[in-house]
């Protein structure tokens, strides 16, 4: 795990903003077993990830789009628990620190009764840094946040391009870690291009002072790039990388195409970096490590 | 219907919940419609702005046929020894009391400038009906389906076509009702800013769960009318079956206030009322009677999960009924005692679904069946006094009744092998 120095406020701030521009990569966790996803994490953190999101399978992933429902539906298939989900996090050895992707019932329903404390102590116990909770808007996050904050974890919040105004300040007076700013309406998927709602997002959020990373739709280096460029702190890629594990005869043949991967990626949004370096005038100051 | 809902301030907060049920649990993409939708929803409907209320009861009364009859059933009030009185949905354009809630939601969508109705369907009950409204109303419409409910209910698809809607198989999990609403969700996350989602029963994020309910209130609203006029009293119960909850929230709702008339929410008891966590499966829709609290399609409220908090495949005879979760206000109203869960099982609503049809000469839904089961096997305990809302009539049903007649013993039942002969 990455040191928490003390002029971030956490552990996914530092890797962020200490490894500008970032990597965030995501797959889910089970998919095709959990022995594969810790070859496949391992990999992606050589591969030079900043960050690590994990996914716990939920059997309704109302945010995915087909490739990752996929994911899910064989994670579910193979037996993936909750607890065999912790269980994986604690074997795990990487310099990036891990976050946990689920829906809202999966944290719900944890304990013994419908709370979401549990699930956060175990997951702050098991060596996660923070949650993202894709059905969970800020209007419900109450609960959720106050128990991430008693258990030093970061609650990650999602900014879409329909989130503007009132309801921004509101999303943003929330945000720790990073602000995941989804790239275009939609499900979840590896695109061909970068979605204009980017950059108007981008736009929208450069007031606030907190990490912004760029995902839904992201697959190629020069998609990185281009997020970078536009403004960005991260990128992070999801579908892409899953397309590798799916499309893997043997699962242990994904695991050099993953880190592979990742070093395209993480090279694409240093190229973006560097443009913006070289032509530092219309763009915002960058944060450099 | 503004009169009505004045009473219900004291179970029901502004925040979209009742007591600790409901809420928005949806994709943020989401949120700004539905902050949008709850602004529409008390302006037209609540306020009824630009006349909106005034044209929806209109054109249910010349399009929908309403007010539909609440019938004396004579054979049946002899056989159980009490007043039996039959509120006849199934009378209603469709067949079912679903075009309440589709001809309301798609007027609603035209008059907040909508350009596109989506709707997810089980069986095809609430799919036919929006197709029906957006074709009348001259809304462009696209409707998600389970691929297995595709392949069973294709008259419903024709129906669903013949009305100009397109219609999309959706392949994932069991390909059934809660794979359906899934996609209806993913293509609105994706189109929101034009479209209107048209949900199909009082589930999902505030406002949906109010409003769908209001446009189905109707229902019990006429009920107190009539059997004020008929048996000069209000009833001594109502019964009404329940699956995610809209004809039993539009029958119940505007006697929630009346202490004096018992309220029963008759739920599928399938083949047996155990959970095998195992296999992620219910054989049973019985999600008031023994589901736990959890969130699912965008509200808290009782579902049929897993321990772990995996949603379980649910089951019924009746296809309207096959869902895993329930309106957020049922669930409220059933943990403050206001509204009783019952169950009943397979065999028994399709014993109820025989002996209307040759006693009163009325072919019930399945769904409704499940009401006129619990009436035979429970009727000592409604009092003199009783109606039941047969919420649709069961001609989409024949196929799967002859099916499911031939493997059991049931005593109401006619000799099915001259059925093919």
């Amino acid at each position: 795990m990455s040191d928490t120095s003390s002029e971030y406020d956490s552990d996914i701030e530092a890797a962020i903003r200490g490894n500008h521009p970032a990597l965030i990569t995501y797959i889910t966790a089970g998919d095709p077993s959990l022995e594969d996803t810790k070859a496949y994490v391992e990999a992606l953190d050589r591969g030079g990830s900043d960050l690590i999101e994990l996914g716990l399978p939920f059997s309704e992933p109302i945010a995915e789009g087909q490739t990752i429902q996929a994911a899910i539906n064989r994670a579910l298939a193979a037996g993936t628990t909750p607890e065999g989900f912790f269980e994986l996090v604690e074997d795990l050895e990487t310099e990036a620190p891990l976050l946990v992707m689920t829906y809202y019932n999966m944290i719900l329903q944890y304990g013994s009764e419908p709370d979401v404390r549990p699930f956060v102590e175990r997951a702050a116990e098991a060596g996660l840094s923070g949650i993202i909770v894709p059905d969970l808007p800020a209007e419900e996050a109450d609960p959720l946040r106050d128990a991430c904050d008693d258990n030093g974890l970061d609650l990650i919040f999602i900014i879409a391009p329909t989130t503007e105004g009132e309801r921004l300040d509101a999303v943003m007076s929330r945000v720790s870690g990073f602000a995941y700013v989804q790239a275009r309406l939609g499900t979840t998927g590896a695109r061909a291009n970068v979605s204009g709602a980017t950059y108007d997002s981008l736009a929208r959020l450069s007031k606030y002072d907190v990490p912004k990373a760029v995902g839904f739709g992201v697959s190629e280096g020069d998609h990185a790039a281009e997020i970078i460029e536009a403004g960005a702190d991260g990128v992070i890629v999801g579908s892409a990388l899953i397309d590798i594990i799916a499309s893997s005869d043997d699962p242990s043949d994904a695991v050099d195409a993953l880190e592979a991967k990742a070093a395209e990626l993480k090279r694409g949004a240093r190229r973006g970096a560097e443009t913006l370096t070289d032509d530092p005038e219309d763009t915002p100051e960058p944060e450099q490590p | 219907m503004s009169t009505e809902r004045e009473r219900d301030d004291e179970y029901e907060s502004g925040g979209g919940t009742f007591g600790d049920y409901g809420g928005q649990y949806v994709p943020e993409a989401l949120m700004p419609a539905l902050q949008e939708l709850e602004d529409a929803y008390e302006r037209y409907v609540l306020e009824n702005e630009d006349g909106f209320m005034d044209e929806f009861r209109d054109r249910m009364r010349d399009f929908g046929g309403r007010p539909t009859p609440l019938q004396r059933a004579d054979r049946l009030s002899e056989r159980y020894d009490r007043e039996v009185y039959l509120k006849r949905e199934d009378l209603l354009h469709g067949g079912a009391h679903k075009l309440n809630n589709a001809l309301g939601q798609v007027l609603l969508a035209k008059y907040m400038g909508k350009e596109r109705i989506i709707a997810e369907t089980g069986a095809g009950q609430h799919g036919t009906a929006t197709a029906m409204a957006a074709a009348h109303l001259d809304m462009p419409c696209e409707i998600y389906m389970g691929r297995t409910d595709v392949n069973r209910q294709r008259p419903n698809v024709y129906r669903m076509r013949m009305n100009g809607a397109e219609v999309n198989p959706v392949e994932a999990g069991s390909a059934t009702l809660k794979e359906a609403i899934n996609e209806t969700m993913r293509d609105w996350a994706t189109t929101v800013e034009r479209t209107h989602y048209v949900i199909g029963s009082v589930v999902g994020p505030h406002p949906f769960p109010r409003m769908v309910r209001d446009f189905q209130a109707v229902i019990g609203e006429e009920i107190r009318d009539q059997i004020r006029e008929k048996a000069g009293r209000l009833p001594d119960s109502v019964v009404a079956c329940a699956g995610g909850g809209s004809n039993t929230m539009g029958t119940f709702h505007a006697f929630v206030p009346d202490e004096g008339v018992d309220l029963y929410a008759v739920e599928a008891g399938g083949s047996s009322l155990e959970i095998d966590e195992e296999n992620g499966m219910a054989p049973n829709s019985a999600t008031l009677s023994t589901g736990t609290d959890g969130v699912l399609h965008g509200a808290m409220t009782k579902l049929l999960q897993a321990g772990d908090g995996q949603i379980v495949e649910s089951h019924s005879v009746s296809a309207g009924l096959d869902y895993a979760g329930v309106g957020p206000e049922l669930s409220h109203l059933v943990d403050i005692g206001r509204v009783t869960p019952t169950n009943v099982d397979d065999d028994d609503a399709l014993n109820g679904f025989h002996r209307l049809s040759r006693l009163e000469g009325i072919i019930p839904a399945l769904e409704s069946s499940h009401a006129l089961g619990y009436l035979e096997e429970e009727h000592d305990e409604l009092g003199d006094l009783v109606v039941v809302n047969v919420s649709g009539r069961g001609d989409k049903d024949l196929e799967t009744v002859l099916e499911e007649t031939e493997k059991r013993d049931l005593e109401a039942a006619p000799e099915i092998e001259v059925f093919d002969g």
